[in-house]
């Protein structure tokens, strides 16, 4: 089991109220899956993508990645955790302008202490992996959108992360590049690797195993129809 | 850790001319400490070159009574104070540092030269046979004293160029007889002092500081001076030093050696004038205005590491998402912290850079356009660069912590 998480609420004061975004989640994700969670916008999707990637903790409830328990970790300990063993993918790429393709992939490893040669040869593979081996010393404005984000997933798998969190992988791109996307998630996951999506987007939603749903902070889960 | 100065070069170098802004308040503080720096040491190297004059290196000695030089001209030696011989400079030739030492007596001014009909006023000295080697005399015309006129009591005299010029009016002065006290003396030669350090005169004050008497000096054996003056006159001891830096202790060696020998008693004692002393003395005078006008430039330093601040802050507002998507995939804050100290810290080092070639720029324009003398000081070129960069590392702390103390979320979602 990667991580396990149960009866997580997230509250947010908004004022004198209180928002509560998330309301008891459970979820759990084991080696190899490959989830998709929708919902609409507003639903808490990103507030859940957020705590699953240690970028929040939740209000209540217990958070274990790795068999560790998330509340007890310091922000140092988070960091390297995000470091090793998640790997993001954004919506809008997140791809630093001034950096090269291998530059922006190798950035997991410079902050994970690697040395220098070992990290650009990871990256390269990385990159070849994604099919850019080509583009390695190309820029972000000397590459397409499509390419941006295969550029993105490198990054995401250079560390060998035990899961690849992605948030709306194809919401930035048009439909062709949006479905090379999907096809290198599936070739990914063939090679074992584990994946959890959040898309609102039913059809990009399909091309995972497992469909959770979320709505008004609630998840539920199986193939049920909205 | 390079990689981060390397990064951080890229940074600054991606934003010319916002980079070279920020800089300028630090290039300008800079800027303005190494001239005032440079013109305050280039003032105090020529004060001590004046005042040590010449550049033969030589100390005068003179008889002190009770701490302070007493003119004795026309008096004889006072008690317990007895005539310096050729065996008291022979021991003192052997001091360390000391080159060689003359004793002579000296008139800086005498009525009863003339030649013909034209009277002479100026310095007479009557001179041993070192003299004009310890004061670095070069021999123009004719020849110097020899070992036979002063064994033979001859009468002789050598004239500086002065003293030709006010007596011969273009003559040549070889082999003339010249009167002087009512004794006819041949002239036998011309002497000069080669000068090494032409003293700078900026101002009045200046000439009188430094200017010597320019009537001349006529040179006759110190044997003839018995002849026209008292016997026991006292005497005035030059030393020259082996180099500029034992000047002041080959003076004194010499001046306790002489102390030593020919006094007893405590009223009297020979003392070597410390030029080195004055000039400390004249450099302190101006050193409270300098050190007020850095203080001033210091304040342009503090509004320059303002500045720097504030493009630091701008820039972690603008690089919000970038900062925000390290620390999503792993950079742990003082990851952070450490990139824009450091970008601060670069910017603010080579606007200290800057800053230094500015200043020695403006230092040397000042000294062509005024006239003031310039020495680059490396002491304080290197304490400013450092200075300046520990500027952007202090002013560049707020904006870093700031950097590193964003929340990822929110720092993602910044447009």
């Amino acid at each position: 089991m990667i991580l396990n998480m149960t009866d997580i609420c997230k509250d947010y004061p908004m004022g004198k109220t209180v928002t509560k975004v998330l309301k008891n989640v459970s979820l759990s994700v084991n080696e190899g899956d490959y989830i998709a969670i929708m919902g609409p916008s507003g639903s808490g999707k990103t507030t859940l993508m957020n705590i699953i990637g240690c970028l929040d903790v939740p209000t209540t409830g217990s958070y274990e990645f790795g068999g560790r328990d998330i509340k007890k970790c310091s922000k140092r300990q988070l960091a390297d955790l995000r470091n090793k063993k998640i790997g993001f993918v954004f919506q809008s790429f997140n791809l630093l302008p001034k950096l090269t393709a291998i530059d922006n992939v190798a950035l997991p490893l410079l902050y994970g202490g690697v040395r220098r040669s070992e990290r650009r040869r990871r990256a390269k593979e990385a990159l070849e992996r994604v099919g850019l081996a080509d583009r390695m010393d190309h820029r972000p404005d000397q590459l397409s959108g499509g390419q941006c984000q295969r550029v993105a997933i490198a990054r995401a798998i250079v560390g060998n992360p035990d899961l690849i969190l992605a948030d709306e992988p194809t919401g930035a791109l048009d439909s062709v590049s949006g479905a090379q996307v999907m096809e290198l998630f599936h070739t990914l996951h063939e090679q074992g690797a584990t994946i959890l999506m959040i898309t609102h987007d039913r059809n990009v939603a399909e091309n995972a195993e497992t469909i959770l749903h979320i709505r008004d902070g609630v998840l539920t889960g199986g193939d049920q129809d909205e | 850790m390079f990689e981060n100065i390397g990064l951080a070069f890229q940074g600054v170098w991606s934003h010319k001319l916002r980079s070279f802004l920020t800089m300028l308040g630090i290039i300008i503080g800079i800027a303005a400490i190494i001239t005032i720096v440079s013109t305050i040491k280039g003032t105090n190297e020529q004060i001590k070159k004046n005042l040590i004059g010449s550049g033969t290196n030589t100390v005068q000695i003179n008889l002190n009574r009770d701490g302070n030089p007493v003119d004795l001209q026309w008096e004889a030696l006072p008690a317990g104070v007895r005539m310096i011989t050729e065996e008291d400079l022979a021991a003192i030739r052997k001091l360390e540092g000391v080159q060689d030492v003359t004793a002579y007596h000296a008139r800086g001014y005498v009525d009863g030269v003339y030649y013909g009909n034209t009277a002479y006023s100026g310095a007479l000295y009557g001179i041993d046979s070192h003299y004009f080697s310890a004061n670095n005399y070069r021999i123009n015309s004719g020849r110097g004293l020899t070992a036979d006129d002063f064994t033979n009591f001859r009468k002789v005299a050598v004239l500086e160029p002065a003293a030709v010029s006010a007596l011969f009016n273009g003559e040549d002065p070889i082999g003339k007889t010249i009167e002087v006290m009512g004794e006819p003396y041949t002239v036998v030669g011309t002497a000069a002092q080669i000068v090494v350090n032409e003293p700078v005169i900026n101002n009045l004050n200046d000439y009188y500081m430094y200017s010597s008497e320019s009537a001349g000096t006529i040179f006759i054996p110190d044997v003839c001076w018995d002849i026209s003056f008292r016997y026991d006159e006292p005497q005035t001891v030059v030393v020259r030093a082996k180099s500029t830096d034992e000047m002041a202790s080959a003076g004194k060696a010499a001046a306790d050696a002489l102390t030593e020998a020919v006094i007893t008693g405590n009223t009297y004692a020979y003392k070597a004038s410390d030029l080195l002393e004055q000039a400390s003395n004249l450099q302190s005078l101006s050193q409270t205005t300098n050190n007020q006008l850095i203080w001033i430039a210091g304040i342009s330093l503090l509004v320059g590491g303002i500045g720097v601040m504030n493009i630091m802050l701008v820039s972690v507002t603008e690089r919000t998402r970038e900062i925000g998507l390290k620390i999503a995939i792993g950079a742990r804050g003082g990851r952070i912290l450490w990139q824009f100290l450091t970008e601060a810290a670069v910017l603010t080092l080579m606007g200290g850079l800057l800053g230094v070639a500015a200043g020695i720029g403006l230092a040397y324009m000042l000294s062509n356009v005024m006239g003031t003398p310039v020495a680059i000081s490396i002491p304080a070129c290197v304490i400013a660069v450092a200075f300046s960069t520990l500027i952007g590392v202090i002013f560049g702390l707020v904006p870093a912590v700031k950097a590193s103390h964003l929340n990822p979320i929110e720092a993602l979602r910044h447009e």
